[in-house]
């Protein structure tokens, strides 16, 4: 098959290039190990990377992460930068949970004193924090999902969930202006209707962990990290709602621009040339969606704290930052010595500003932005930082996680649930899950070594270590 | 013959539906998206679902149709037994309509995966020797 002979030349130890051929506009940078690389090319993950250098407009190369995987359109992992006025929009570059992202909050507590309580802690957490199929315990009405649709975090704030210093440590202060509920279906907000403040399924989590090693005291200083202490990882995003809304714009995208889809390899790349109506009002839809997550995030930070006031009498947890992994923003980058505006699309890819971006929160605006990367269940996570020559290399954007490795089928397979949850209990580490097979679907070696993802951004320089994390509880999706 | 199966897929799950029609690769496509939250035949035919869909080629269709079946589980809390009736108009576009039997008191059952969305990806709907196949990833 086409995918097994597919170019590729070395620039460093985690660095590859598949040079332009064809109707590429760019080559395809690959940020890999070796280790990383084989098993990219086990399936179309590179194809894919290939594929969106077809696209209008892009600069300097598509961008394959170090976790990057196969994906629809887009490999997970992947990054590409359109111009704003010669380019366009891709719903398949941003992916179907738009905004799916990762909340990091930090507390005082020792690891020795949530230890002995672990277990009631995850079951308050369970019964405050819906995971699986599980419906809402926050009801809202139609217009209420107006409301969260414009105003994202602010709505949250504003109806009691969560504190202006939640929404100060989010990208965007957790809301993106330009969205407009208007654009979204009525099919997308009665499937997000219910849906608020849920984990979902699949990957999405809530982790209880400690801080274990500290690679940068400085940085892990301003991010307010400490060896020992206990933090807390939300992994969910825009649930049905938002993947709805990519579907309703691909397909619309699809019957509006024949002409594209036929020119492209692939018809989930479909995109809305920029400029378009159909693309200015994707981003106003896909920013409403992009909304709804955070607000979801916001909702499921504040009902952790429910729950740990509720089992350890502790009040002082604090949202470190939070970052979307499948996004797409309108950024000005200096590309060819020129500041140029363009449409940053990360599917399975974090934002990694480096310093001084105004974008950034200004406490962190001094040493780069803080970079949120979950591991898989029961492994390791870290917290990155951003730096400058990932602005100069990948429009300021680094891994997402671990990235997946076998299918859930093979895990199945290959894992049972309970053995899953046994194992890691002889760790120290404890489970609840919404169903054992979705535990089995999400056994850590389904996945890629998140050390190995994380070594490969500290060494090409786009995301540096700052601490590693280890987990006491998980709360799976 | 075997109505449909599945194949491993890194991230998903990937199935293959056949038919003798066009309409009947369908109705199977739809029994193999179903099973995969849960098994149809363990779904009582409580209620009925009238589905509508209009689309500009036949994988179009096949992604518009599937979907219709996300959004029926998402909002009403509906799971389908089986497929009752199911047509497929060619004209300038492609239009389908189809009943289909299932049961909406969710609380009876348990999915335990959740589709996310149809997606494209190694999307295929075609007939070879009066023997039609379709093949969907889902993302889940």
């Amino acid at each position: 098959m086409e995918k097994n002979n597919i170019e590729i030349k070395k620039i460093s130890d985690v660095s590859w290039e598949i040079p332009k051929e064809g109707d590429m506009n760019v080559p395809c940078r690959v940020y890999a190990s070796e280790i990383l690389l084989e098993k990219m090319k086990q399936d179309r993950t590179l194809k894919q990377g290939k594929d969106m250098a077809h696209l209008p407009g892009i600069y300097k190369y598509s961008i394959i992460m170090p976790d990057g995987h196969q994906g629809y359109g887009f490999p997970i992992g992947g990054v590409a930068a359109l111009d704003h006025e010669k380019g366009g929009i891709s719903p398949g570059g941003i992916g179907y949970d738009i905004n799916c992202g990762v909340r990091l909050l930090k507390s005082d507590m020792d690891a020795e004193e949530v230890k002995p309580k672990i277990k009631e802690l995850l079951d308050k957490i369970m019964n405050y924090c819906p995971a699986g199929l599980g419906g809402s315990n926050i009801k809202v009405q139609e217009d209420q999902i107006n409301g969260i649709l414009e105003n994202g975090a602010k709505w949250a704030v504003e109806n009691g969930y969560g504190n202006e210093d939640d929404m100060e440590h989010c990208e965007e202060n957790g809301h993106m202006e330009q969205a407009d509920p208007k654009e979204i279906s009525s099919t997308a907000k009665q499937r997000g209707k219910k849906q608020v403040a849920t984990l979902g399924s699949g990957n999405h989590f809530l982790e209880v962990q400690y801080v274990d090693e500290v690679f940068d005291e400085e940085v892990a200083k301003k991010f307010g990290l400490e060896k020992g202490k206990v933090v807390f990882m939300i992994h969910c995003g825009s649930r049905g709602l938002g993947h709805q809304v990519c579907s309703d714009y691909l397909r619309e995208m699809e019957r509006a621009f024949p002409e594209i889809v036929h020119k492209l390899p692939d018809r989930e790349l479909i995109y809305a040339p920029a400029g378009s109506e159909l693309a200015e009002r994707y981003f106003k839809a896909m920013s409403a969606a992009a909304n709804f997550a955070w607000c979801n995030r916001h909702v499921l930070g504040h009902q952790l704290r429910l729950a740990v006031k509720d089992i350890l009498g502790n009040e002082s947890l604090k949202t470190v930052y939070d970052v979307a992994h499948n996004i797409a923003k309108l950024e000005e980058h200096e590309i060819e010595g020129e500041k140029k505006k363009v449409f940053v699309h990360r599917k399975g890819a974090t934002r990694a500003f480096g310093p001084g971006r105004e974008e950034i929160p200004e406490v962190y605006r001094e040493t780069g932005q803080p970079i949120i990367l979950p591991g898989s269940m029961g492994t390791a996570s870290y917290v990155l930082v951003g730096t400058n020559k990932g602005m100069e290399e990948t429009f300021g954007s680094t891994a997402h996680g671990a990235g997946r490795l076998m299918s859930r089928h093979e895990a199945l397979k290959k894992y049972r649930g309970e053995k899953v949850v046994k194992d890691l209990g002889e760790k120290g580490i404890q489970v609840k899950g919404a169903s054992w097979k979705g535990i089995a679907e999400e056994a850590s070696g389904a996945y890629k070594d998140v050390d190995e993802v994380v070594r490969v951004s500290n060494e090409a320089d786009i995301g540096k270590m700052v601490v590693k994390l280890k987990p006491l509880g998980v709360v799976k999706g | 013959m075997k109505r449909y199966e599945f194949f491993p897929h890194t991230a998903d799950v990937k199935f293959k539906a056949y038919g003798g029609t066009m309409e009947e690769a369908f109705s199977n496509a739809a029994l193999a998206l179903t099973k995969i939250m849960v098994e149809p035949d363990n779904v009582g035919a409580e209620t009925e679902e009238m589905i509508e869909v209009e689309s500009e080629d036949e994988k179009a269709l096949l992604y518009d149709f599937l979907e219709r079946f996300l959004v029926l589980f998402e909002v009403n809390g509906f799971l389908m037994h089986s497929v009752k009736e199911l047509e497929i108009e060619k004209e300038d576009k492609f239009r389908l309509k189809a009943i289909v039997e299932g049961d909406d008191n969710l609380s009876r059952y348990e999915p335990e995966t959740h589709i996310k969305a149809i997606t494209y990806q190694e999307m295929e709907v075609f007939e070879k020797d009066g023997k039609w196949l379709v093949q969907v990833v889902p993302d889940i």
